[in-house]
């Protein structure tokens, strides 16, 4: 068995790596993470209508946002799809852009894309240079442990000191974990989510940790169904937000009525069960608050 | 401009970043200096099954990008095979496990550069101390490496400047180093972008500008007047 495992892990090495080495997607990791049935064109948003619009999104975030072969997939582009269908008509084609996190604000200044939904999270010094609509999501930084993970009961144990963590380098959930909830875990940070799924799976590290919703992406994905659960702690709050360019008070407002629309209508509960609802993941209702 | 550096210097600590980078450099520049030589004598020497194995080393390692190398050293090495390198803390083990890494991959460049320096040394010499009846492991020693070490200071320079550069993939493995607060510091700071790029694009050119004028001057002063 011992083989097997070397080269499981070797097969995921040379994907991860290769994905770092070329900037971006986070390397086959995902897979089929929502299982909605529709073709392409459903899928991609493309109506072949005359209105077309440009949005932004994360290309490497199964359950979220995730460029496969087959289209573009996740909870971001159904929301994201539907509101460019509530703003211009059903028939609206959609270019997607990818738009990693640290190029979010610039693409948007420089008006490259028409909207940002992309785990964006809503915050006032992202507010200084774009404005934000919504949100569309209130998600919560949390951990993801194997199901049979018992360490961990609550947020008073993170203090422990043995407890390895893992988060991706430089992001805000890693600088929470040094800084905020967790100063004495011994921390790791990989260039990717992957690597820290295949150090759970492996048990070299106790739990993983970013926004729930993240997390939830990976946990609903194929080969991990059933492996991993989330603890469900709000460690802080990350209202997803749409960024849009500063001062389009009115697209705003647009984007606003089609949020809430969406989850009048029922849509936003579809969407959600849809991607990230299979990893046990609960999240209510959005409420706007970007007015 | 001013306010703004100001204000990134006292909320980032750059200068411990870079001293990581520092330490990672320079403790794989030692390691890929003695593995690197053992690789070059194995390649000259009059074994077969050395010459052989050094010759498949290299042509191995320095075809794989460096990247696949540490993450594969912490995936598969680290949390799959257990191997910790005597480190308790996970950000000890990939520390090591990056230098570990980092001399793997260099020392073939090391090795290379050696190797032509050696070639540099002629055959002559080789010879004449054979016939004083000087064993293999001394005619390298003593006579062959101390000429070609003086004639590849240059192309070593460059190794280690390559070396110092490669440090930051070590970011991708959890080591804390300048790469990895840079990308803390876009994730913060998307506004201040280029000046965040300028600081730690001038932080590398203040590592390596001086190894190369300092080596490059060595190298003048050890050449072997021939």
């Amino acid at each position: 068995m011992r083989i097997g495992r070397v080269l499981r892990t070797s097969a995921v090495v040379a994907a991860a790596s290769l994905a770092l080495a070329a900037c971006g997607d986070d390397g086959g990791n995902g897979g089929e993470a929502g299982g909605e049935e529709g073709g392409v064109a459903e899928k991609s948003c493309e109506g072949g209508g005359d209105a077309s619009v440009t949005i932004g999104t994360k290309f490497d975030q199964p359950g979220l946002g995730q460029k496969t072969p087959e289209g573009m997939d996740g909870f971001d582009i159904a929301v994201a799809c539907y509101i460019a269908k509530q703003i211009h008509g059903d028939d609206v084609n959609v270019e997607w852009k990818e738009a990693p996190s640290a190029e979010r604000e610039n693409l948007l200044e420089r008006g490259d894309v028409d909207m940002v939904v992309a785990t964006y999270t809503i915050n006032d010094e992202r507010k200084q240079k774009i404005d934000f609509a919504g949100p569309y999501l209130l998600a919560h930084q949390d951990l993801l442990v194997r199901a049979d993970y018992e360490e961990i009961k609550s947020e008073e144990d993170l203090k422990d000191a043995s407890l390895k963590l893992c988060s991706v380098t430089g992001s805000t959930s890693a600088q929470n974990v040094k800084d905020d909830f967790a100063p004495n875990a011994d921390l790791v940070e990989y260039g990717g989510y992957s690597e820290c799924m295949t150090g759970l799976q492996n048990e070299a590290v106790d739990a993983v940790t970013t926004d729930n919703s993240i997390l939830a992406g990976f946990a609903s994905a194929e080969q991990y169904k059933d492996k991993f659960k989330l603890m469900n702690f709000n460690l802080s709050d990350e209202p997803y937000g749409v960024g849009i360019k500063k001062g389009e008070t009115e697209l705003r407002d647009q984007i606003n009525a089609a949020i809430e629309k969406m989850v009048a209508d029922g849509d936003w509960q579809k969407f959600f069960d849809t991607h990230l609802g299979p990893s046990g993941f609960k999240a209510d209702t959005p409420t706007i608050t970007e007015k | 401009m001013v306010d703004d550096l100001a204000f990134l210097f006292d909320k980032y600590n750059v200068v411990a970043a870079f001293w990581v980078t520092v330490q990672l450099a320079v403790l794989s520049a030692i390691g890929s200096l003695i593995w690197g030589t053992a690789l070059a004598a194995m390649r000259v020497s009059p074994v077969p099954i050395m010459r052989g194995f050094a010759a498949v080393y290299i042509n191995a390692v320095r075809n794989t990008p460096l990247t696949v190398i540490l993450v594969g050293s912490s995936l598969g090495l680290w949390q799959t095979l257990g191997v910790t390198l005597a480190g308790e803390r996970a950000t000890e083990v990939n520390f090591r496990l990056a230098i570990l890494g980092l001399v793997a991959y260099t020392s073939c460049f090391v090795c290379e550069s050696l190797r032509s320096g050696i070639n540099t040394v002629h055959v002559g010499q080789a010879e004449a101390a054979r016939a004083l009846g000087l064993n293999f492991g001394q005619v390298l020693g003593r006579i062959v490496l101390p000429q070609a070490f003086r004639s590849v200071i240059g192309p070593l320079a460059s190794v280690l400047i390559a070396l110092t550069k490669n440090t930051t993939i070590a970011a991708a493995i959890s080591v804390a180093e300048a790469a990895a607060l840079m990308k803390t510091m876009v994730e913060n700071e998307a506004h201040l972008l280029f000046l965040v790029t300028v600081i730690f694009a001038f932080g590398f050119v203040f590592l390596t500008l001086p190894t190369g004028l300092i080596l490059g001057w060595v190298s003048k002063k050890v050449a072997v007047k021939r």
